[in-house]
């Protein structure tokens, strides 16, 4: 077991950043590349003014009329992104990690709004699961895979809930803890997660389609 | 854990899909499968398979969907699964019977509205992967009949009715005389070199519809515009090889369109009541040439009609009376945001203005663009049937008064009058040239 903590410590943490990072640029400039080679036309409708205005639309809360006629999911989803980030970014213990490691720090949460985040992001994921299973238009799309993202992004909550309060075996759960965050991290340039990266340009650049060629809105 | 869908399958009875399909081999099927995927497609589709999040959030932008009580295999991500995912997936590993459910589904079961682009969080082009998915069944000969026939006739004359270049010139002169017995004075001028404008028009309307160059020629002349029509081809505007996935041939349509512009020294192009033809020289033929935008000004008739209006060329001796609703076509409004300029003429014109729900971009398509409407008789039932939403939207506006739909532009005609019929609406359907027309003063 020491050797696994050791592991998840030291090495496994520096490959999940560097996977995530190194990842995260390697999908990025790959595709643009490949747009470039292919889709050309990507970069000449591409429209900072609509690509923006677009963006600026789906990331307030209700602002595109899909996001109004589903208010639960609209809700759940905005307060899952928000926490999800957030929590994990700012925990104090996190920020404790990084400055006792390499001498970097920011400003941080109290442990009682962590706590309340997690379990948002928790409730979130479960409110993701039910409606996989019971919606049908979600269901007919959902693969395997769908549901392993989902387990994916709840374990580190949970387990870090689990081994923060000490519950029974939380020596076993700080591990899982840090395995499954650190396993999340290096997935998200090479799962569905990687709409994280993708999101802000596919937006964008359908905004600037909008805005700049059709003359309309997109939200 | 993922649940059946609740669609029923018909069987193909297209003779076009199912000859096609019979030649098929599973050779041949993948060979051309990755010609197309790793030849024509990159970023886009590769990005968009990667990212979706399978949300479920199109299931709301789709008319086909709503129709069909949400059944998520019609739901746009229902759809592309149907399609291109499994070909991504598989590599092009599937048998001659997938790529004819393929072909159905990109076809006839989708009006590449691109409604699901504004429902899609994250902005995937669902219009983009069926146009890659007619891309691979035109590669495969696997295209509805009646489209393809269309297909043929583009190639073939240039147009898309079978038009001989005598019919057509024939056919404007026609409308000239018949016209001049109204307005004496009116030309229909063919070929003038230096005109300020050229008016173009869509293949069925020398065919079936002549009435409205008539139409137009009378509002054109009143207006006092210097115009002229084109007498070599090039004329058409339409361009049903956009829909069939024949690339080649929807870039020699618009270069030919776009350099009898040229040849005849216009200054800009104003096109008749068309939403297809629109996308095609706006959005994508011009794209497909290399040019961001249209080499000439491309107006579509509402802009002109609003153009004219408010420049009070023309004066509207009487309003068309009795309220009116207004259809939103989406290739002039999710197409190019004519929306309010479209209000703004019916307001000039027409008595009273009832609005349906959702519009403007939102409308809900008449479900026969996209080449759907074109793919003919085998596909009208599941083409009107899967726009019970149109109707219920159409039966609103009646319930309020509207006894008459305006839509600006040939395909939502076809497809509006379709369910209109179908549901016992008793609506009438109108151009917006038809209410001018028979609105306006005409000089003697």
């Amino acid at each position: 077991m020491h050797t696994l903590y050791y592991l998840a410590a030291g090495p496994f943490a520096i490959a999940a950043f560097v996977l995530l990072a190194g990842g995260s640029l390697f999908r990025l400039v790959r595709m643009g590349l490949l747009a470039r080679k292919k889709d050309p036309a990507v970069f000449d409708y591409m429209s900072a003014r609509y690509g923006f205005r677009s963006l600026f639309h789906w990331l307030v809360p209700f602002g595109s009329r899909g996001m109004r006629l589903h208010p639960a999911l609209t809700i759940a989803s905005f307060l899952f992104h928000v926490c999800a980030i957030v929590a994990p970014v700012f925990l104090y213990a996190h920020v404790l990690l990084i400055d006792e490691s390499w001498n970097i720090a920011w400003v941080h949460i109290p442990d009682g709004a962590a706590d309340a985040m997690s379990l948002v992001v928790i409730a979130a994921c479960v409110f993701f699961l039910v409606r996989r299973m019971k919606s049908p238009e979600v269901s007919y799309l959902s693969t395997w895979r769908d549901y392993a993202v989902l387990a994916l992004v709840a374990a580190p909550f949970v387990t870090g809930l689990w081994s923060f309060h000490q519950f029974p075996g939380f020596r076993y759960a700080g591990i899982i803890h840090m395995l499954s965050g650190e396993l999340l991290l290096a997935s998200i340039p090479f799962t569905r997660l990687s709409h994280m990266i993708f999101f802000p340009i596919t937006r964008a650049y359908m905004g600037s389609e909008f805005g700049a060629v059709r003359n309309a809105r997109d939200w | 854990m993922s649940q059946v869908a609740l669609k029923k399958e018909t069987p193909v009875s297209d003779d076009g899909m199912l000859k096609g399909a019979a030649k098929l081999t599973p050779e041949k099927i993948r060979e051309t499968v990755r010609k197309v995927l790793d030849g024509e497609t990159g970023a886009r589709l590769k990005t968009y398979a990667a990212m979706c999040a399978r949300c479920g959030m199109c299931s709301d932008a789709c008319h086909f969907c709503l129709s069909h009580d949400r059944d998520p295999a019609w739901s746009p991500a229902g759809k592309v699964k149907r399609t291109i995912w499994e070909l991504v997936r598989t590599g092009g590993k599937v048998d001659a019977e997938f790529i004819l459910d393929a072909c159905r589904i990109a076809h006839t079961e989708c009006n590449l509205c691109k409604r699901c682009a504004m429902y899609c969080p994250f902005g995937i082009d669902v219009a983009y992967m069926m146009l890659v998915m007619r891309r691979i069944c035109h590669k495969l000969g696997v295209t509805p009949q009646y489209i393809q026939d269309t297909a043929h006739s583009h190639s073939a004359t240039m147009n898309q009715m079978w038009v001989k270049e005598d019919e057509w010139i024939d056919s404007l002169q026609w409308q000239e005389d018949e016209a001049r017995e109204e307005m004496p004075n009116l030309r229909i001028p063919i070929e003038k070199e230096g005109a300020d404008i050229m008016y173009s028009v869509i293949g069925p309307e020398p065919k079936f519809r002549a009435q409205l160059i008539y139409q137009a020629a009378v509002i054109l002349n009143a207006s006092g515009v210097d115009w002229t029509m084109p007498g070599t081809p090039g004329w058409d505007n339409s361009d049903m090889c956009m829909y069939t996935g024949d690339n080649e041939m929807m870039g020699r349509l618009k270069r030919a369109h776009f350099d009898t512009a040229v040849r005849l020294r216009v200054s800009r192009i104003v096109m008749g009541e068309c939403g297809h033809a629109f996308r095609s020289v706006h959005d994508m033929g011009n794209r497909w040439l290399g040019y961001r935008q249209p080499p000439v000004p491309v107006i579509h008739a509402v802009e002109f009609y609003h153009e004219i209006l408010k420049q009070g060329r023309i004066k509207i001796a009487k309003k068309f009376e009795g309220p009116v609703t207004l259809h939103d076509p989406c290739n002039i409004v999710r197409g190019h945001g004519l929306h309010e300029m479209a209000r703004e003429v019916v307001r000039l014109t027409c008595d009273e203005l009832i609005e349906m729900h959702p519009n403007r971009e939102h409308n809900y398509c008449c479900s026969a663009g996209g080449g759907v409407i074109n793919c003919g008789p085998p596909f009208k039932t599941s083409r009107v049937v899967g726009n019970r939403v149109k109707a219920e939207q159409l039966f609103a506006a009646k319930a309020r008064g509207a006894k008459t739909v305006v839509a600006p532009c040939h395909n939502c005609h076809g497809g509006l009058e379709d369910i209109i019929h179908h549901y016992g609406l008793g609506m009438d359907v109108k151009f917006l040239g038809d209410i001018i027309y028979s609105c306006m003063e005409k000089p003697e």
